[in-house]
């Protein structure tokens, strides 16, 4: 205890506070490019799993695979895949980007799985009415489905990728210097491992909690029912 | 030649077969009635004809053109020629109603917005409902509603119109403001297949009545014959338990 105290003053030092907060900038970076990214070739994913049609049925399949073997590995193996995949073809690739890829190819495999059960969550009666006016599968989908679902998506698709700020830290494992691996570093510095993780658990926390937050806000505005969010639209307009 | 024939048609859902071969056709400017008891197969029959449930036997033409639902130019074709009115409305619940109506004639359709917002406004006013245009769906009755439903159909000019059961779900105090709707339209010439039990409104505005019951068309004809003198057994129970009361 003695030992903490004594360290704290050589800790928290101007220099100490930039690494981790560069170590935190690049955490939140990593863990963003690879969410939205993957939440967007989801959505393609998605779409493609849904092509009508016998000749499609491959297509179907592949997605349908995609999703359910890369859910079904720890995070930490699609890291190890990807780092030794890319570094066969392309061995001058970047840590990060290597670590936005990994968190990609995870998302695309969860969050395609929320926004199914979103576009699900639409009553079918509400797409047979524009088939019946000749909209075409991807305006039914932009124009009429997705519309409806955000509501459903939204919420735990933020939650995903909150979660996800605090399972970036397994790409310290190859390397990058993420918050978890200037951790390391400095605890090997010999600083003590309490004072410095305690820390790095508080950068995780003033990482998450905000997003989260934004997550609730958002959940509860968009489950606002029509009437009063209406009223509020057209006062904007 | 009829505007519409339907022939010996057939569609299935899953393993259980739904229409059983029915035929029967619809001049220009006519109406048609389909009624018969629940689970006839009365909604499947105009599902079918919009493409939304497969036909696995028969056809369907139109001026006698062969729809092939199976080829996207030609139930496209056939998309545009006619306009479907579900029995549950299914307005778009994210959209206006006066988007609702405008968004097919704009976007599918391609004409200017600024003309088929007004087409819009007129059919709009013309139902009852020129006050409602920046309301969303779930802010009107179920009358107000259905009467969009019909507004939006037409905003599509469709050469045929399809009407599941229209006033079913209102309450009966809505059911004339919607059925006012129709009339005009049967006056006005449209061609329109209606399924309803509304016998005395189906009376008043067919010419030919269609009896369906269990999949098959088992007699048709003027209303009043069928109504007062129908010749088969099954036309006669159901006219005489529904006519009764
Ligand atoms: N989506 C569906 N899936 C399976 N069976 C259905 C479906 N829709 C209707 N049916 C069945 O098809 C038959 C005809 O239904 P429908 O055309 O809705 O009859 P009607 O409109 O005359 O009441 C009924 O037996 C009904 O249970
Ligand atoms: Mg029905």
């Amino acid at each position: 205890m003695e030992r903490i105290l004594e360290q704290i003053p050589r800790f928290f030092t101007a220099d100490n506070m930039a690494l981790l907060l560069q170590s935190a900038g690049l955490t939140l970076a990593m863990t963003v490019a690879g969410c939205v990214i993957g939440f967007g070739l989801a959505f393609v994913l998605v779409y493609l799993r849904q092509t009508p049609g016998r000749w499609a049925l491959p297509l179907r399949v592949i997605c349908v695979a995609y999703v359910e073997v890369f859910r079904r590995i720890p995070f930490i193996v699609v890291i190890y895949l990807v780092l030794f995949f890319i570094q066969t073809v392309a061995s001058n690739a970047s840590l990060f980007t290597i670590a936005v890829i990994s968190i990609c190819i995870y998302a695309i495999a969860y969050t395609a799985e929320i926004i199914r059960g979103g576009l699900e969550s639409v009553p079918l009666t509400q797409m047979e009415a524009a088939r019946a006016m000749n909209f075409g599968r991807l305006r039914t989908l932009v124009t009429i489905t997705l519309p409806q679902a955000w509501p459903v998506i939204l919420p735990p698709a933020i939650a995903f990728a909150v979660s996800f700020i605090k399972d970036t830290a397994l790409v310290s494992q190859i390397g990058v210097f993420e918050l978890t691996f200037r951790g390391k570093e400095l605890n090997n510095q010999g600083y003590s491992g309490i004072l410095v993780f305690g820390t790095i658990a508080m950068c995780y926390f003033l990482m998450s909690f905000p997003l989260s937050m934004l997550g609730q806000y958002l959940e509860k505005r968009l489950a606002t029912p029509r009437s009063e969010q209406s009223a509020r639209k057209i006062r904007r307009t | 030649m009829p505007h519409l024939a339907v022939n010996n048609l057939r569609a299935k859902y899953g393993a259980l077969e739904v229409l059983k071969g029915v035929s029967f056709s619809i001049e220009k400017g006519q109406v048609v009635a389909l009624v018969g008891p629940s689970g006839s197969g009365k909604s499947t029959v105009l599902r079918t004809l919009v493409g939304l449930t497969p036909v696995t036997g028969g056809n369907v033409t139109i001026h006698d053109d062969k729809i092939d639902y199976a080829s996207s130019g030609s139930l496209r074709r056939a998309r545009d020629q006619m306009a479907i009115v579900f029995q549950q409305y299914n307005l778009f619940q994210n959209m206006r109603i006066i988007d609702n109506v405008t968004v097919a004639p704009v976007k599918i359709k391609k004409r200017p917005k600024d003309e088929a917002r007004a087409d819009a406004e007129r059919l709009l006013a013309m139902v009852g409902l020129a006050d409602k245009l920046n309301a969303f769906p779930d802010q009107l009755s179920g009358g107000q509603q259905q009467r969009v439903a019909i507004a939006r159909a037409l905003a599509l000019h469709p050469e045929i119109l399809l009407l599941d059961e229209v006033t079913s779900a209102l309450d009966p105090e809505l059911v004339n403001e919607v059925l006012d709707s129709i009339r005009q339209l049967a006056k006005d010439g449209m061609t329109m297949i209606l399924v309803s039990h509304e016998m005395a409104f189906v009376r008043e505005v067919a010419d030919k009545v269609v009896f369906m019951d269990g999949g098959s068309v088992v007699e048709e004809g003027l209303p009043e014959v069928l109504f007062d003198a129908p010749k088969t057994d099954r036309a006669r129970e159901f006219f005489g338990k529904i006519l009764r009361h």
